[in-house]
C-alpha cells in the first residue's frame, strides 16, 4: 500500500497545477493579513477565500487526475494488489498531496498571524475541506466512465455545495417561517461540508453578525464545544461515507 | 491450470461472455481467434479479474479466484494497448512494478535485453511510440517469471525483428512448461507458436482443439487457410 502512495504523491507534487495552487494559497494568506490591521479579520476574510477555492481546486484536480490515471489503475489491478489497497492508496496519496499543499499555502501564514486555537481551527477544517472534496470526486469517478460527465458532475456538486445549498436553505426557511425551524437548520446545514466548516470556526470567532441564521441556530442550540465535536464528527462521516461507499463500488467495477 | 465454468457476462444490453466452458493446461500455448468483438478480450480480463463475471466461477491451479488477488503475481500480463502513466519514465515503470511484486532478483531480462529497452530508461512513457510501449509492455509481462502468460494482440506494433524474438521467447517459455494464452489476428504469427485453439463468436465458445485436430477436421495444413473455412462458416 505504502509503495502506491509513493509514487501517487510523488507525481502529483511534480504537478505544475498544485504548485500554482499552493502559491496562489501563500499569495492571498498574506496579502489578506498584511491589508488587515487586525488579524483576526484577516482571519475572516482568508475563511471565506478557503471556503470557496479549497473545495473547488480539490474537487475538480481529483477529478482530472483520477481519469487521466485510468490507466494506470488498470495496470495496477492486473497486478497482484487487492482492490482496496489499490482504491485506498489513490484516495491517501491524492488526500495528503492536497492537505500538503493546503498546509505550506495556508497552514503557515496563519500560524505566523494567528497561532491561537481559532487558527488551528482554521488549519484543520481546511485540511478536512480538501479530504472530504477528494473523497466526493472519488465518488464521482467511480460513478461514471465519461470524463466529461464526470467533471461535469464534480463542478455541479462544487456548486451545489458553495452557492445552491445556501439558497436552497433559505427557500425552506421562508416556506416554512410559521413552524419552528430550529432542529431542522441543524440536521439541514450537516448535510454541507461547507457551510458546517464555517459554523466549526464562526462558533470561535464569536462574530455572530458573519454567522448566518444556520450558524446562530447551532450556538444557540449546543453552545459552542458541542456545536464543535458534533460538526468535526460529521465532517468526519463526509470523508469516510464516500471513501466507503466508493471502494464497495470500485470493488465490483469493470475495467 | 485454469478452469472457466459458464463464465457469462453483459455489459448493458450486449452479451459479452455466453456461459463460457474450459481448460486451459500447461505446457500448452494456445490461442484464442474470433473475430472483432467475440469476447476475446472480456474473457482475459475475467481471467486477470478486472471485469467480474455476471455468473459461473474460473479456479486457477483449483482455488477459486473471486475476491483473491494473490494468484495474479503468478501471471504476466501484455495488454492489448499498453498504456501507462506519461510523466514515468520507463525506468520508474519498471522500478515501480519490481516494487508492487516485491521481487528484484531472479527476474527473467531477456525482452528487455532483446529489445534493448535499457537503452530508453530515461524517455517518459508519453513521448514513446506505439511499437516501443508494446516492447515494454512484453518486457514486463515476462519480467517475474509468471507460470502463466496472458497476451493480448502482442504483435501487432513490433517491428518484425522485434516480433520474430517475441515469438522464439514465448516458444522457449512454453518448452520450460508454463501456461501461454494469445490472442491474435495476425494468423500467420500463430502458426508455428500454438498447440491449442478456442474460437469464440458472440460470446460463445464454439471449439477448443488441439491444432492436430484442427487441421484433420479441416484438411488444411496451414492455420491461416483453415481458421478462415471455420471463420467463412460461421459468418452471416
Amino acid at each position: 500500500m505504502n509503495k502506491i502512495i509513493k509514487y501517487v504523491i510523488t507525481d502529483i507534487l511534480r504537478n505544475k497545477i498544485v504548485l500554482i495552487y499552493t502559491v496562489f494559497l501563500l499569495a492571498a494568506s498574506f496579502s489578506v493579513f498584511s491589508l488587515e490591521d487586525n488579524s483576526s479579520k484577516g482571519l475572516l476574510s482568508l475563511l471565506n477565500i478557503i471556503l470557496i477555492v479549497v473545495p473547488l481546486v480539490s474537487i475538480i484536480f481529483s477529478t482530472i487526475y483520477m481519469y487521466n490515471s485510468a490507466e494506470f489503475i488498470e495496470l495496477l489491478v492486473s497486478q497482484p494488489l487487492k482492490r482496496n489497497t489499490i482504491w485506498l492508496s489513490l484516495f491517501t496519496g491524492l488526500a495528503s498531496s492536497l492537505s500538503i499543499a493546503f498546509l505550506i499555502g495556508a497552514g503557515i501564514p496563519v500560524l505566523i498571524y494567528q497561532a491561537n486555537l481559532v487558527g488551528f481551527t482554521m488549519i484543520l477544517t481546511g485540511v478536512l475541506l480538501s479530504i472530504i472534496f477528494a473523497a466526493i470526486a472519488f465518488l464521482a469517478t467511480v460513478q461514471t466512465r465519461d470524463k466529461a460527465k464526470g467533471i461535469g458532475a464534480a463542478i455541479m456538486l462544487w456548486l451545489y455545495f458553495s452557492l445552491l445549498f445556501d439558497g436552497l436553505v433559505l427557500f425552506i426557511l421562508f416556506q416554512f417561517a410559521d413552524y419552528p425551524m430550529e432542529n431542522a437548520m441543524i440536521g439541514l446545514s450537516a448535510l454541507n461540508p461547507i457551510d458546517l466548516s464555517r459554523i466549526l470556526i464562526l462558533l470561535q470567532l464569536d462574530v455572530s453578525a458573519m454567522m448566518g441564521y444556520t450558524g446562530a441556530v447551532f450556538k444557540d442550540f449546543f453552545g459552542a464545544s458541542n456545536g464543535l465535536i458534533f460538526s468535526f464528527f460529521v465532517l468526519l462521516s463526509w470523508i469516510v461515507i464516500p471513501v466507503w461507499y466508493s471502494t464497495l463500488k470500485f470493488n465490483s467495477k469493470d475495467l | 491450470m485454469i478452469q472457466l465454468k459458464n463464465i457469462s457476462k453483459h455489459f448493458g444490453k450486449l452479451k459479452a461472455l455466453d456461459s463460457v466452458t474450459t481448460i486451459c493446461e500447461k505446457s500448452e500455448c494456445i490461442a484464442l481467434i474470433g473475430p472483432n468483438g467475440c469476447g476475446k478480450t472480456t474473457l482475459i480480463k475475467t481471467i486477470l479479474g478486472m471485469v467480474v463475471p455476471d455468473s459461473g466461477s474460473i479456479t486457477f491451479k483449483g482455488d477459486n479466484i473471486l475476491k483473491h488477488w494473490q494468484y495474479r503475481d503468478q501471471i504476466g500480463y501484455m495488454p492489448q494497448m499498453g498504456r501507462y502513466p506519461d510523466n514515468m519514465t520507463i525506468g520508474q515503470v519498471l522500478g515501480m512494478m519490481k516494487d508492487i511484486r516485491g521481487k528484484s532478483e531472479g527476474l527473467d531480462e531477456d525482452l528487455i535485453k532483446a529489445f534493448s529497452v535499457q537503452n530508453l530508461l530515461n524517455k517518459r512513457m508519453g513521448t514513446l511510440s506505439g511499437g516501443t510501449i508494446q516492447k515494454v509492455s512484453a518486457a514486463l509481462a515476462f519480467l517475474f517469471n509468471p507460470s502463466v502468460l496472458i497476451l493480448d494482440e502482442p504483435t501487432a506494433g513490433l517491428d518484425p525483428v522485434a516480433s520474430e524474438l517475441f515469438k522464439e521467447k514465448i516458444l522457449a517459455e512454453k518448452d520450460k512448461g508454463k501456461l501461454v494464452l494469445i490472442t491474435s489476428h495476425i494468423l500467420s504469427d500463430l502458426d508455428d507458436l500454438v498447440t491449442r485453439i478456442i474460437y469464440m463468436q458472440d460470446g460463445k465458445l464454439i471449439f477448443h482443439k488441439s491444432i492436430e485436430e484442427l487441421r484433420q477436421d479441416t484438411g488444411e495444413e496451414r492455420l491461416v487457410k483453415s481458421i478462415a473455412q471455420v471463420m467463412i462458416s460461421n459468418y452471416e
